[in-house]
């Protein structure tokens, strides 16, 4: 059985990272900073994909869809209603929620490529819902002008550097849930249903469930991640929940290295930040993406996160694997 | 890409290293940002739009006011948030004093509340979503392209009167340009005596026209088209190859059949017959000289993107030379900006009307084949449409944009 990279007294790495994210807004340029807040939504997006990618071993296409239902409940409600922020919220988090729980009975039906595609076309559901259902989303021309929240704190969240604190708040409140999640004996089940399905029912376990709890989860922070998504842009579209950003984000946990948790949130930063700075130097960035990609498959197919742990257990020449 | 670019990106990237509180002294050179999709499914559009804007940039050698101009390209994809974190770019990290560009409806409603809260002059030569100068507008936006009903109000009494044809089928992407398209077209036809009896609404995307064609109801007079790009380029074949074009006449949408597409169709496109703000083959001594030198330079006749981007660049040349060069005073920029007209673009004479969206000719044109290539002939010019076609403002903009479901079909 595999175990979590950071487990144990290996809480150092990323208590290292969180300082570093805490104390980098004044040495970056504001442009720079949008990008790392765009990346910490982003990361919340992907952690959430890994609990039933990398945790519980079902890839999933639509997960795009959460995102979007978290970000066009805050666009409606925000823009028509005038609501608060925790309304937004728990909305946003509610109704991706919901929507997983529904989605989760008909997709958990299958796993494997047929998980794959019957998660696709939910997920395509979702999106032609943003499309065609003009007279609440908008259409193609999407909802814009969604103010950011005021939380009643001396600093304006328009503003941002608050707005990046804000999300950064938003990443570790995501991050410490998960990570108590994953580390939990519901998680440890989630992993041994990813290694052997078949044993962990003999060993009495209520597979199904287990799996179902785990999508609906993985919805809830996906909707999360979405209501962050919203108010950072001010904007949302179906272009948000289409399926090229379902495949970006499986390729930022695949990326990252499946089964952590901090894998997938560097996935989402490599990839934020490889998209709109290489950009900036080459209208051929597509092409270095795809190679980023390729070399990852190729050289490091357990991801980054994943890589490193081989490198470091074998500089360690640990013979015991397991301490579970 | 040309070596200015390059030295443009090159000081991009030290400004990007050198952090945060630059700020410029006079006579520094006016940086401008232009978003176009360079890549993605509208990068061959975003071609056509880069090279319009440096033509025009080159050809005053690259000076405006007595001050040297670097343009930074920056890369949309067609995609609103990137469209929304390029414009953070561009602003936060590059200091450009004034932006133009964006290709989608989308793009445009995501960047409008950003521009006005960076107070960043911005000129939009394509994106033509309608209520951006009519039910929403902007401050700090100037659009010098068109809006999406512009052309068709004027056409649609056209094919009414001038063609005379009495029933019309619509058949146009769902989505709000081909919305905005119909209803304009429709609400015209329809008050000048022609009834549209079917709208068909193919999904953005669509490849295989087959299961709508089918459905076209035979006793119509005419098929009104709305396609674009890459359904542009499939459509008329289809639409031929389906026994269509012989029993009912083709007309449409500008972009249905214009310059970014003609040279790809065959004989299929030949009798279209669609409006736009602008043709190739428009007969000017401004417009041939233009469209022989783009031409020459990109091996390609001018689309209406290359034509508005073209004309976009000059746009901030004379805005720029009417407030002495001084484009850092911003709100005296926006206004100098507002108040420029245009009396020779290639498109034709263009200002801007109290919601500054341009006033300009709209031109019917007929696709034709001369010396083995198709051209969009001219056959009709209708001078100084505004946006509001000949209705008054007030009235105009107590009703709905147009959208899937108005105006209504009576007569479906």
């Amino acid at each position: 059985m595999r175990l979590d990279l950071f487990s144990g007294e290996r809480w150092v790495v990323p208590a290292i990272v969180f300082l570093l994210l805490a104390i980098s807004p004044p040495f970056l340029s504001s442009f720079l900073l949008t990008l790392l807040t765009q990346a910490l939504i982003y990361a919340i997006l992907a952690m959430s994909l890994d609990i039933i990618l990398g945790y519980t071993g079902l890839a999933s296409l639509g997960h795009a869809a959460y995102l979007g239902l978290g970000a066009y409940s805050v666009g409606i409600l925000t823009t028509r209603y005038a609501v608060g922020f925790s309304v937004a919220l728990a909305a946003g988090v509610l109704m991706a929620v919901v929507v997983a729980a529904i989605f989760g009975l008909v997709a958990l039906r299958a796993t494997g490529v047929y998980f794959l595609m019957i998660t696709l076309a939910l997920g395509m559901v979702v999106w032609g819902l943003a499309h065609r259902w003009v007279t609440m989303t908008q259409g193609d021309n999407g909802i814009s002008a969604i103010s950011r929240p005021d939380l009643g704190l001396p600093w304006s969240l328009a503003l941002s550097i608050p707005f990046y604190y804000f999300a950064l708040a938003g990443f570790l409140v995501s991050f410490w849930i998960l990570r108590a999640i994953v580390r939990s004996p519901f998680g440890q089940t989630l992993v041994g249903i990813r290694e052997s399905e078949s044993r962990m029912r003999t060993l009495g376990y209520h597979v199904w469930l287990h799996k179902y709890i785990g999508f609906v989860i993985a919805g809830g922070f996906g909707g999360f991640a979405g209501v962050l998504w919203a108010y950072y842009n001010g904007f949302v579209s179906p272009v948000d929940l289409q399926l090229a950003t379902s495949v970006e984000v499986l390729l930022m946990v695949a990326l990252g290295g499946r089964g952590t948790l901090l894998g997938p949130a560097l996935g989402a930063g490599i990839i934020v930040f490889l998209k709109n700075l290489v950009s900036v130097y080459t209208h051929r960035w597509l092409l270095i993406l795809g190679a980023v990609y390729i070399a990852t498959i190729v050289y490091a197919p357990e991801g980054l996160l994943g890589a490193v742990r081989q490198w470091a257990q074998r500089a360690r020449s640990n013979p015991s694997r397991s301490e579970a | 890409m040309d070596k200015k670019l390059i030295v443009a990106l090159l000081a991009v990237v030290v400004l990007v290293m050198a952090g945060p509180g630059q700020g410029w002294p006079q006579k520094a050179p006016i940086r401008i940002g232009f978003l176009a999709p360079v890549t993605g499914g509208g990068a061959a559009v975003g071609k056509d739009m880069t090279s319009g804007f440096t033509m025009y940039l080159e050809e005053i050698g690259n000076q405006i006011a007595g001050r040297k101009v670097e343009v930074i390209v920056e890369d949309t994809q067609g995609d609103p948030s990137q469209a929304l974190t390029k414009l953070r770019k561009l602003v936060d990290s590059d200091k450009v004093l004034v932006l133009a560009g964006a290709f989608l409806a989308s793009e445009g409603y995501a960047l409008a509340p950003k521009i006005d809260e960076y107070q960043i002059p911005t000129l939009f030569p394509v994106v033509s979503a309608d209520d951006l100068t009519q039910r929403k507008p902007v401050k700090w936006l100037v659009r010098t392209g068109w809006t999406s009903s512009q052309p068709n109000q004027p056409f649609g009494e056209y094919v009414a009167k001038t063609l005379g044809y009495k029933k019309v089928v619509t058949i146009a992407m769902d989505y709000a340009f081909g919305w905005e398209q119909v209803g304009g077209f429709q609400r015209t036809f329809e008050e000048a005596g022609g009834q549209i009896v079917q709208k068909l609404w193919p999904p953005l995307g669509t490849t295989d026209f087959g299961p709508f064609l089918a459905q076209i109801k035979r006793d119509a007079d005419a098929v009104f088209g709305v396609m674009v790009a890459a359904s542009a380029l499939r459509f008329p074949k289809q639409y031929q190859d389906a026994g269509l074009k012989a029993r009912l006449p083709i007309i449409g949408g500008g972009t249905t059949f214009d310059e970014f597409v003609l040279p790809s169709l065959g004989d299929e496109a030949i009798g279209a017959i669609t409006p736009l703000i602008y043709s190739a083959a428009i007969d000017t001594p401004v417009n041939k000289r233009f469209v022989k030198e783009y031409k020459t330079k990109y091996g390609k006749i001018p689309s209406y993107y290359s034509e508005t981007c073209y004309t976009v660049a000059r746009w901030i040349n004379e805005g720029a030379k009417a407030v002495g060069g001084n484009v850092e005073d911003r709100e005296k920029f926006l206004a100098a900006l507002k108040r420029v007209e245009i009396p020779d673009a290639p498109r034709g004479p263009v200002k801007l009307d109290a919601r500054g969206s341009p006033i300009q000719n709209i031109y019917v044109r007929k696709v034709e084949k001369k010396d083995g290539e198709l051209w969009n002939t001219v056959i009709h010019t209708f001078p100084a449409v505004s946006q509001f076609w000949k209705y008054k403002p007030e009235e105009f903009l107590k009703q709905p944009v147009y959208n899937r479901n108005y105006p209504a079909c009576k007569y479906c």
